[in-house]
């Protein structure tokens, strides 16, 4: 029984505890955590209470950040979360994941980390900075970032990771070696015989549905996507959403056919909501269809971005519906989407949304 | 803030004892942490080394893997900035500064 349920906020100035019990409906600010600094993602674990925040500070480098008491003291540490001598040093941690007892990190320069003994150090998943394709990653607009990673339910060999811009690659060997995942999905920005390449897709968002490991889907810079093979072959899920383009993809907690996204205006268009209007887009039946959902959203001036781990659900019923905007603003649905209420709209430029469901 | 005195486990032979002072901001990160510390180091590597261990982590806030300092770290002695393998004299006083930076 869920007794309290936390968003995660991760911000451009330090990250933020925004908390309510299972009603939903009133909402608690605490924050700025993490001296401030920019904090890229922040999860909870459901079996501990701990909460984990990735980040990077201009003077003092990255960091993994833990707190075992909800948020009220912290500790950091980036021992191990490095590279070899004379390799561009790591800038940022950028993606949180927990599997078991390891913690994975996803760094910038793009590369994968991982710690078990919770989050006190690190080691280097070598095995995919070692893959042949790596000489032609090429940094995105946003860097060269390792964004999202996606554990396999059940099996702690098997992990899903996306890079922007080298696409998505996969390990059945607990990250000995490593194959491109990205058949089917497109590279518009490369010539046009060549833009379904083996690697090298910028891909903004990967994510799984609850299930046994087989259903995934991804909000691309070119498109969106969904995959019933674990990311073997991708087909495309874009028709009836008002554009190719956004940043996050978030899965319901029990349905592996439905999927929310934020799709934005384009990549060249300046990035906001079509024609100024907010909605969130939902499909229940793996994206053959789409519904706009906009009841308590702003439908004028918004002129605002979500970026890619910026909206995301919480596991009660019915399932709770986040996302926060580059612009500091933070909103909440307790009905899958259907209506929507804004909790904040102070906050920094929001990076991250996650959410903690805390029994009594 | 009280003043610590932490004795390097550097090279064999004199080593130089300097007075360091930290920021603000730096010690912020590391809770019981002094402003001025008293270190023996003979190049600001070793200080930093010293400093890491006294304050586990502090190392990696001011030095980066390649290794050097920080981009955005500036250490500054007799007023001049500094890198790793700058030396230290004997009595030198030694300012870790956070360089204008941020948005």
């Amino acid at each position: 029984m869920v007794h309290k349920v936390l968003l995660l906020v991760g911000t451009k100035k330090g990250a933020f505890i925004v908390e309510s019990d299972a009603r939903r409906a009133e909402w608690s600010i605490r924050g700025p955590f993490c001296e401030t600094w920019p904090i890229n993602h922040v999860i909870g674990d459901p079996a501990t209470g701990t909460i984990y925040a990735a980040g990077g500070n201009e003077w003092f480098g990255p960091a993994v950040w833990k707190s075992t008491d909800l948020g009220t003291t912290w500790t950091h540490s980036s021992a191990g979360l490095k590279y070899a001598e004379g390799e561009t040093p790591i800038k940022a941690a950028w993606s949180l994941a927990r599997a078991g007892n390891v913690l994975y990190a996803g760094v910038e320069p793009a590369g994968l980390f991982r710690s078990t003994d919770d989050g006190q150090s690190f080691e280097h998943v070598s095995g995919l900075r070692d893959h042949p394709s790596r000489s032609g990653w090429v940094p995105g607009a946003g860097g060269m970032i390792l964004h999202s990673i996606v554990p396999h339910p059940t099996d702690p060999q098997q992990v899903w990771i996306a890079i922007s811009t080298a696409g998505a690659f996969y390990t059945a060997d607990g990250g000995h070696s490593w194959q491109p995942r990205n058949r089917g999905t497109r590279a518009d920005f490369m010539p046009e015989d060549q833009r379904y390449p083996e690697f090298g897709q910028c891909v903004h968002s990967l994510v799984m549905s609850p299930g046994d490991g087989e259903w995934l889907y991804q909000q691309n810079h070119c498109g969106m996507y969904r995959s019933r093979d674990g990311g073997q072959q991708w087909e495309s899920i874009e028709a009836g959403l008002p554009s190719s383009f956004g940043f996050p993809a978030a899965v319901h907690p029990r349905d592996p056919r439905t999927l929310f996204l934020v799709p934005l205006n384009g990549d060249i268009a300046g990035r906001f909501m079509p024609e100024g209007r907010t909605a969130v887009y939902r499909t229940r039946d793996a994206g053959d269809s789409w519904t706009a959902l906009r009841e308590g959203l702003p439908q004028q001036n918004a002129f605002f971005g979500v970026l890619r781990q910026a909206l995301t659900t919480d596991p009660l019923s019915p399932a709770g519906v986040y996302f926060g905007t580059n612009t500091g603003q933070l909103y909440a649905s307790g009905d899958e989407g259907d209506s929507w209420t804004c909790v904040t709209a102070t906050l920094p430029p929001i990076y991250s949304v996650e959410t903690l469901a805390l029994p009594a | 803030m009280s003043e610590d005195v932490i004795n390097s486990a550097a090279a064999p032979g004199p080593v130089p004892t300097v007075s360091v002072v930290l920021s603000q901001a730096l010690i912020s990160l590391f809770p019981g942490a002094s402003m001025r510390v008293t270190v023996t180091a003979a190049t600001v590597g070793e200080m930093i080394d010293a400093l890491d261990a006294r304050w586990p982590g502090m190392g990696d806030r001011l030095r980066d893997s390649q290794p050097s300092v920080r981009r955005h770290i500036n250490i500054f002695c007799d007023g001049n900035r500094t890198q790793l393998a700058t030396p230290l004299r004997e009595g030198a006083s030694v300012f870790v500064l956070t360089a204008v930076s941020g948005g």
